[in-house]
C-alpha cells in the first residue's frame, strides 16, 4: 500500500498567532480508513480542512499521490467531503443534490442519470428522488451527503463527524454503512469524531489529537491496548491515572506503595503517570491487599459492575462481574504487565 | 372578555379607517363642502386626471422608485455579501454606520444630504433635481437592502458554499449556483421595500428635490396647502384602492407559499 | 478573490452619502460662515427651549398613548387562531400604507372649523369646537400615523411568547393581572422598547403634522429645522446646530430604552 496523502510538518496559526496545529506530519495509506479522534478544538477538523483545501497551512506542505498541492482550489482536487450537518442545497431536491457535482462539469445527461442511479441504490434512497431535503429525516439527509460525495468517484472521501447529529440507534447502524461503503468501493476515507468507540469500531488506523499534537497514530487494537501516554489512555476507554515514580527499573511507587511492574529505562525516581484500565484492577479481600478503598458505588452496565472504590489518595474505577457491597472495605491488587508506566507530557 | 376584546379591536379599526373613508366618501362630493355631502359626481376623477402636475410628478415619483430600488439592490446585496465575509469588529462598525439613516429622523438624514448637495451645486455643475433625488433615495433605501439580505446568510448553512467547491464548483460559481439562491428572498423583499419607501418618501425628498423634478408626495403636500382642493379625495381613493388590491394579491401569493410549505 | 472587497462600492457611498453629511452637520453647527469656530449657534437654540419642551411633551404623550391603545390589539392579534393572525394583522397595518400626508390630510377635512365633526355637533345644537390648530390636535395626528408602528414590534414578540407559558403561571397561582405583570409584560419587553423608539423618534421629529394639524402655534423642532433650510428664516447653521441637538436627545432617551431591554437589541 502507498501514502495516497502525506501532510508534512504542517502548522496552522490564525491571526491572533493562535496556534491550531502544531507540526504535524501524517501519512495516510490508500484504500484505509483513518480517523482522526481527539476533544473539540483538538485540530482534527482543521486537519481535514487542510487536505480538502479549504484551509491553507501558514507552513508545512501537502501532497496528495506524491505531488505537492498546496495552493490548489477545493475544487481542482480529487477529494470530497462529507459535511457536519451534511451542508445539503436547501434550493434543490435529493436526485439534483446528488447530481450537482457531474452537472458542474458538464457530464453527459446519460451518465448522469446512471451514476445518480447508482449512488440512490447504494444509500437505499431510491423513490426519492424528486423528494426536497428539507423533508428528509436526519439519516436520510446523512445519506443524500455521502451519495453526493461519492458520485464524482474521489479517491479520498473526507467525513467531518457525520454522524454526530444522529441518535445512538441509527449511529450505530450508520457506522457499519460507512465501513460497508468503503470496503465496497475500496476507497481512502478520512474520518473526523470525538467519539472513541465509533474509532474503534470503525478504522483501520487512529490519529488520536490534542491540543493541535498528534498523540499517536496506530491500529484500533494498539492504540487501547498500548497508549503511549495518560491522555490517549483517558481519552480511548476508561483509565485510572495516578501520579508516580520509578525508584529502579520494574519498580513503581504509587499511592504511597510499592508495586511490580514491566517498564524500564526511566531515571531513578522519575515522576510518571500510571495507567491502569478499570478490568484490570483485581479485587481481593482486604486483609491480603497492599491497597485498600471503601466501595463509594456500584451501578450494573450489562456485561460487568462498575464499582468507584475510594482509596484515599485516588478513586479507583473498577470494572468487575462480581460486585462488591457498597461501604465495605476491599483490597485491590494489579498484574505486574497490567500497570502502564507513561511518562509525563509536557501539558500534563 | 373575548367579546370586549373583539369590540375593542373594532374601535380601533373603526379609529384607522373612518378618516380614510370620510377621504373616499368625499371624493364623491358634489360640492366643494368638505362637511356635507350634496350629491354624486365623478368630476374631481376627471379634474384629477387632466392635471398634469400630478400626472407628471407621478410619472416622475415612478421613475425614481424603480431606479433607486434597483441601484440599491444591487449595491446592498454586494453590501451584504462582503459585510458577512468581514470580521467582527469592522462588520459591527459598518453595521452600525448603515442602521443610521433607519434609526436618525428623517428630517436629519434630508438635512445633512441638502447640505452636502449644497456644497457640491457650488463646486461642481450640481442642480437639485433628479440627480439629488435619486441619490437620496438611493441613501435611504440600501440598508433596507442590507437588512433584508444579512440575516438570509445567518440562516444559511455556511457549509453549503463550501460544499459546491468540493463538488468542483470555482468560488464564483459556487456563489451563483448555491448562495444566490438561498440570499434570492431577501433580496427581492429588500428590494420591494425600497421600492415602496422611495414611492412614498416625503421628508427627505422635500429636502433634496429641486424646481425640475417633483414627485407625488411633495405635489399632495403643495396640495394640501391649498384650502381646500377635493381632487386629493379622489387621489386619495384611488392610492387606497391600489393599496388594497396589492396588499391582497400579496397575502394571497404568502398564504398560498405557506399552504404549500406546510404540504 | 475576497468576498469582503464584494462591499466597497457600498462603503464609497457609505461615506460619502451617510457619514460626510452628518459630518457637515457637525462642521455647521460649529462654524460661522467665513469657516471660524463658534459655539454660538449651540447656545442660540437655548432661545428655542420652549419649542424643545413642547415637541418633547407631545411626543411622549403621543408614544405613551400609542402605548396603551396598541398593546392590547397586539395581545389579541397575537392570541387569534393562527390563519386569521395574517389577515387581521394585513387590516391593521394597511392604512399606513398610504401616504401620511394624504392620511393626516384626512384630519384635516374631520377637525377643520367648518369641518364634519363640527358640523355634526351643530346638527345637535353644540360647538363650533376650536379642533383644528390645537396641540390635542397635533397629538392625534402623531398617534394615528405612528399606532401602527407600535403595533407590528409588539405584535411580533407577543406572537412568539408561547401558550403554554400562560397556562404554566395560572398553574403556579397567577391571577390574570398577575400573568400580565409577570410574564407577559416582561416578555413583550423588547417591543415595548423598539415600538416606542419607533414612535418617539418619527413624532419628535415631524414638521408636517404640526404644520397640517397644528396650525402656527404649535411649532415643533421638525419645523424649526425645517424653516431654517428651506423657509424665511435660511440660516443652516443655526439649523445643523438645532439637528445636532435634536439628534443628542435621540441617542440619550434611546440609550435609556435600551436599559430597559434586556438583550440588549432593537427589532426592526
Amino acid at each position: 500500500m502507498e501514502n495516497i496523502v502525506s501532510l508534512k510538518n504542517i502548522v496552522v496559526e490564525f491571526e491572533d498567532s493562535e496556534r491550531i496545529l502544531k507540526d504535524i506530519s501524517l501519512d495516510i495509506k490508500d484504500k484505509e480508513f483513518v480517523t482522526f479522534l481527539g476533544p473539540s478544538g483538538c485540530g482534527k477538523t482543521t486537519t481535514l480542512r487542510i487536505i480538502a483545501g479549504f484551509l491553507e497551512p501558514t507552513s508545512g506542505d501537502v501532497f496528495f499521490e506524491g505531488k505537492r498541492i498546496n495552493g490548489v482550489p477545493p475544487h481542482k482536487r480529487n477529494v470530497n467531503t462529507v459535511f457536519q450537518r451534511y451542508a445539503l442545497f436547501p434550493h434543490l431536491n435529493v436526485y439534483e443534490n446528488i447530481a450537482f457535482g457531474l452537472r458542474v462539469n458538464n457530464v453527459p445527461e446519460k451518465e448522469i442519470v446512471s451514476r445518480v442511479g447508482e449512488m440512490l441504490e447504494m444509500v437505499n434512497l431510491m423513490g426519492f428522488e424528486k423528494r426536497s431535503v428539507n423533508r428528509l429525516s436526519g439519516g436520510q439527509q446523512q445519506r443524500v451527503a455521502i451519495a453526493r460525495a461519492l458520485v464524482n468517484r474521489p479517491k479520498v472521501l473526507l467525513l467531518d463527524e457525520p454522524l454526530g447529529a444522529l441518535d445512538l440507534k441509527l449511529r450505530k447502524e450508520m457506522q457499519i454503512e460507512l465501513r460497508r461503503i468503503q470496503q465496497e468501493l475500496e476507497l481512502t476515507f478520512v474520518y473526523v469524531t470525538h467519539d472513541q468507540e465509533e474509532a474503534l469500531t470503525m478504522s483501520d488506523s487512529i490519529v488520536v489529537m490534542n491540543n493541535g499534537n498528534i498523540q499517536q497514530i496506530g491500529s484500533p487494537t494498539d492504540i487501547y491496548n498500548e497508549p503511549v501516554n495518560a491522555f490517549v489512555a483517558d481519552f480511548i476507554g476508561e483509565s485510572n491515572i495516578v501520579n508516580g515514580c520509578m525508584p529502579q527499573d520494574c519498580v513503581v511507587e504509587f499511592t504511597g506503595r510499592r508495586f511490580e511492574c514491566v517498564d524500564k529505562g526511566f531515571s531513578p525516581d522519575e515522576t510518571v503517570d500510571v495507567v491502569i484500565r478499570p478490568e484490570d484492577v483485581k479485587v481481593i479481600p482486604a486483609d491480603k491487599a497492599k491497597l485498600t478503598g471503601i466501595v463509594e458505588s456500584v451501578v450494573f452496565k450489562g456485561v460487568h459492575y462498575e464499582m468507584i472504590v475510594d482509596g484515599v489518595d485516588h478513586k479507583w474505577v473498577i470494572h468487575s462481574t462480581k460486585a462488591e457491597p457498597v461501604g465495605s472495605m476491599i483490597g485491590m491488587t494489579f498484574d505486574p504487565f497490567d500497570i502502564h508506566i507513561m511518562k509525563k507530557t509536557e501539558e500534563a | 372578555m373575548k367579546k370586549l376584546g373583539k369590540i375593542y379591536l373594532l374601535l380601533v379599526l373603526a379609529f384607522l379607517y373612518v378618516p380614510i373613508f370620510v377621504l373616499i366618501v368625499f371624493s364623491f362630493n358634489e360640492t366643494k363642502s368638505r362637511s356635507v355631502f350634496s350629491g354624486f359626481t365623478l368630476d374631481w376623477y376627471v379634474r384629477l386626471f387632466h392635471n398634469r402636475i400630478i400626472i407628471s410628478s407621478l410619472v416622475n415619483t415612478i421613475i425614481i422608485a424603480v431606479a433607486a430600488s434597483i441601484v440599491s439592490t444591487v449595491l446592498g446585496t454586494f453590501a451584504a455579501i462582503g459585510i458577512n465575509s468581514m470580521r467582527k469588529l469592522p462588520k459591527s462598525v459598518i453595521m452600525n454606520i448603515t442602521n443610521i439613516p433607519i434609526i436618525d429622523p428623517e428630517i436629519v438624514t434630508g438635512v445633512s444630504l441638502m447640505l452636502l448637495f449644497v456644497f457640491f451645486a457650488a463646486r461642481m455643475n450640481l442642480e437639485f433635481g433628479f440627480v439629488t433625488l435619486l441619490i437620496a433615495h438611493i441613501t435611504f433605501d440600501v440598508p433596507y437592502v442590507i437588512l433584508n439580505v444579512m440575516p438570509k446568510f445567518n440562516q444559511m448553512d455556511p457549509h453549503i458554499y463550501e460544499a459546491a467547491q468540493d463538488l468542483g464548483c470555482s468560488p464564483l460559481k459556487a456563489f451563483r449556483k448555491v448562495v444566490l439562491p438561498e440570499i434570492m428572498p431577501g433580496v427581492v423583499s429588500g428590494f420591494l421595500m425600497s421600492f415602496t419607501y422611495s414611492l412614498d418618501d416625503f421628508v427627505v425628498s422635500y429636502f433634496t428635490t429641486g424646481s425640475t423634478s417633483q414627485t407625488l408626495p411633495i405635489t399632495i403636500y403643495s396640495m394640501t396647502r391649498r384650502k381646500v382642493s377635493p381632487e386629493i379625495n379622489a387621489l386619495s381613493t384611488i392610492i387606497f384602492v391600489v393599496v388594497v388590491i396589492v396588499l391582497i394579491v400579496k397575502h394571497t401569493i404568502e398564504n398560498r407559499a405557506a399552504r404549500k410549505n406546510a404540504a | 478573490m475576497k468576498l469582503k472587497y464584494f462591499s466597497a462600492p457600498y462603503l464609497v457611498w457609505m461615506v460619502v452619502f451617510i457619514v460626510v453629511p452628518l459630518l457637515m452637520i457637525a462642521y455647521f453647527a460649529f462654524t460661522t460662515d467665513d469657516g471660524g469656530l463658534t459655539i454660538k449657534h449651540i447656545s442660540d437654540v437655548g432661545q428655542y427651549a420652549n419649542i424643545f419642551v413642547r415637541s418633547i411633551w407631545l411626543s411622549l404623550v403621543a408614544t405613551a398613548i400609542c402605548l396603551v391603545v396598541a398593546y392590547p390589539v397586539s395581545f389579541i392579534l397575537s392570541r387569534m387562531e393562527k390563519h386569521k393572525q395574517g389577515t387581521m394583522l394585513m387590516i391593521v397595518m394597511l392604512p399606513m400604507w398610504m401616504n401620511f400626508l394624504l392620511r393626516t390630510y384626512a384630519w384635516m377635512t374631520i377637525l377643520g372649523n367648518n369641518g364634519i365633526l363640527n358640523h355634526l355637533f351643530g346638527l345637535v345644537g353644540l360647538g363650533p369646537y376650536k379642533l383644528i390648530n390645537t396641540s390635542g390636535a397635533v397629538v392625534l395626528g402623531m398617534v394615528y400615523n405612528y399606532l401602527p408602528f407600535m403595533i407590528l414590534p409588539l405584535y411580533s414578540v407577543m406572537e412568539k411568547i408561547d401558550k403554554s407559558l400562560f397556562e404554566a403561571a395560572s398553574d403556579l397561582g397567577c391571577s390574570s393581572g398577575q400573568i400580565l405583570f409577570r410574564v407577559v409584560i416582561p416578555l413583550s419587553m423588547p417591543g415595548i422598547t423598539s415600538g416606542v423608539t419607533m414612535v418617539f423618534v418619527p413624532a419628535i421629529s415631524t414638521f408636517i403634522i404640526s404644520r397640517m394639524l397644528g396650525g402656527g402655534s404649535n411649532l415643533l423642532i421638525g419645523d424649526l429645522i425645517e424653516m431654517q433650510f428651506l423657509g424665511n428664516a435660511y440660516d443652516p447653521h443655526l439649523g445643523a446646530a438645532i439637528s445636532l441637538v435634536l439628534m443628542v436627545i435621540i441617542l440619550v432617551i434611546m440609550t435609556v430604552m435600551n436599559q430597559f431591554d434586556p438583550d440588549d437589541q432593537v427589532l426592526m
